[in-house]
């Protein structure tokens, strides 16, 4: 897997300006892909759950409910699941085989995530150069990817407990796994708001998961110039 | 020039009058609002308040794709998990379309259940009859798909033996139900012919009480709790697709756990 990466690398260094961008195509087609299931998920997840409501008194208002009862609510979720799941399992493979994942999650380092919160509450956000995550960046990155996973697995248990009874049991029983699936979702919710506020504050960020970001030599001088 | 949105013939003033608190209601700035939610609405979650026809027909088509991938992933040896009888919910919940007051007892003496459909025998039982046959006992959790739980503790004849007993066809797709609270329902027979479906007729020790489907109701440890028909009249076991009152309205059929 080394090796291939560092092929693609010294490809990329050869012909410069002719390498692959910061987000391939691939990634770009996932990104939005993942944003639109994911909103499905969540808002029609809000109308299944106002149903029976786990935090008492609190109900999501119709506005932001998929679906205009819960049956739609339903299928809406049993729908975009599909697309969620698929969508999400091509780009981990992907993840993983390319050595994207690696390469820009890894390493954390917590000398460096504490000195980046502290920046950040500075304000002094740096995004000069978007082909490197800071600290922070890669957390939330893993973490939401994780509670992505989470959601499929505990979607999983609540939807086939008898199925995957031994499944429900791992997680504590299917009212525990219930409250994990909502858990869950808070979480990726969570990551939405700043994930978004971010790219809105950083507009070329957004632009880059659009038209693809710099091209992958750039990438290669930053991961030099990062690791001296 | 005339207005070629001016109707020919003026309508009858009356029915202006009518409309009047209608038209008064019709505010530009609420008509501005309600376009900006509903924009904002369609551009958030991709849907509309709407809902189409062809979404509907897709997300329905969805839904059958779902039905035949829970049909593949319906074990019909894979047992639900069963609990200890002290953990037994007395009295279950009550849930229907309507309130328990609303309930109309049946008179278990005069009670019949009619039989049609793909079987050898389609006289009609009594319930003496039909508590003659070999009963189970089954303490399972009811989930119903707004996503509240219990554990209950069920017993009567499985579905199993009653159609073998009545020489139904085990190959036909369907097992279809009516009931007498007008609650159309039907099962796949993979799930119909599983250990732990029942034509239940007690809860805990006690014959079923009235809310709760006496004197004979369904009881399927593998299916949501809609799936669950209680007071049955009448079964059929058929190829042609019966549907069922809540999936008339969009549920999901299969609705397997």
């Amino acid at each position: 897997m080394n090796q291939v990466n560092d092929q693609t690398s010294d490809i990329a260094a050869q012909s410069p300006g002719a390498g692959r961008r910061l987000h391939p195509l691939p990634v770009r087609i996932m990104h939005w892909i993942n944003a639109v299931a994911m909103l499905v998920m969540i808002t029609s997840g809000w109308g299944i759950y106002d149903d029976d409501v786990i935090i008492r008194g609190f109900q999501f208002s119709g506005f932001w409910r998929l679906g205009d009862w819960a049956a739609w609510s339903l299928n809406w979720h049993f729908a975009g699941m599909w697309f969620l799941t698929v969508n999400g399992l091509i780009y981990l493979v992907y993840g993983f085989a390319s050595g994207r994942l690696r390469e820009k999650l890894l390493p954390i380092r917590p000398a460096e995530l504490v000195q980046t919160v502290v920046d950040t509450l500075h304000f002094k956000i740096a995004h000069e150069d978007l082909t490197v995550y800071n600290a922070v960046q890669k957390l939330l990155y893993i973490i939401v990817i994780l509670a992505g996973v989470s959601q499929v697995v505990t979607g999983l248990a609540i939807w086939k407990p008898v199925q995957f009874s031994g499944l429900v049991s791992l997680l504590g029983g299917f009212q525990t796994a219930r409250v994990l699936h909502f858990a869950g979702m808070a979480v990726i919710v969570g990551f939405l708001i700043v994930h978004v506020a971010l790219a809105l504050l950083v507009p070329k960020t957004l632009w880059a998961m659009v038209a693809g970001g710099p091209r992958l030599a750039a990438r290669r001088r930053a991961k030099q110039g990062h690791l001296t | 020039m005339r207005s070629p949105f001016r109707p020919d013939v003026v309508p009858d003033a009356a029915i202006l009058d009518d409309h009047k608190p209608l038209i008064r209601d019709l505010e530009r700035r609420g008509l501005i609002r309600g376009g900006l939610s509903l924009g904002a609405l369609v551009m958030l979650a991709g849907c509309d308040v709407e809902r189409p026809k062809a979404v509907e027909t897709a997300l329905l088509a969805i839904s059958r794709l779902n039905d035949g991938v829970q049909a593949l992933l319906f074990d019909p040896n894979k047992l639900a998990p069963t609990y200890p009888a002290s953990m037994i919910l007395r009295p279950p919940k009550f849930n229907a379309y309507y309130d328990v007051m609303d309930v109309k007892p049946v008179d278990g003496a005069a009670w019949r259940l009619e039989l049609s459909g793909l079987m050898a025998d389609k006289r009609p039982w009594t319930l003496p009859q039909l508590q003659a046959l070999p009963q189970t006992s089954m303490v399972i959790k009811h989930i119903c798909v707004e996503g509240w739980s219990y554990i209950g503790g069920w017993t009567g004849v499985p579905l199993r033996i009653f159609l073998e007993r009545i020489g139904a066809d085990l190959r036909a797709r369907y097992v279809a139900f009516r009931t007498a609270d007008d609650y159309p329902s039907s099962i796949d027979m993979a799930t119909a012919l599983h250990p732990q479906t029942l034509l239940a007729t007690r809860y805990g020790d006690d014959l079923l009480a009235d809310p709760f489907g006496y004197p004979v109701r369904l009881r399927m440890a593998t299916k949501l709790g809609y799936k669950n028909p209680k007071w049955i009249t009448a079964i059929e076991v058929t190829n042609d697709y019966p549907g069922g009152y809540w999936e008339a309205k969009g549920f999901p059929w299969f609705a397997g756990l």
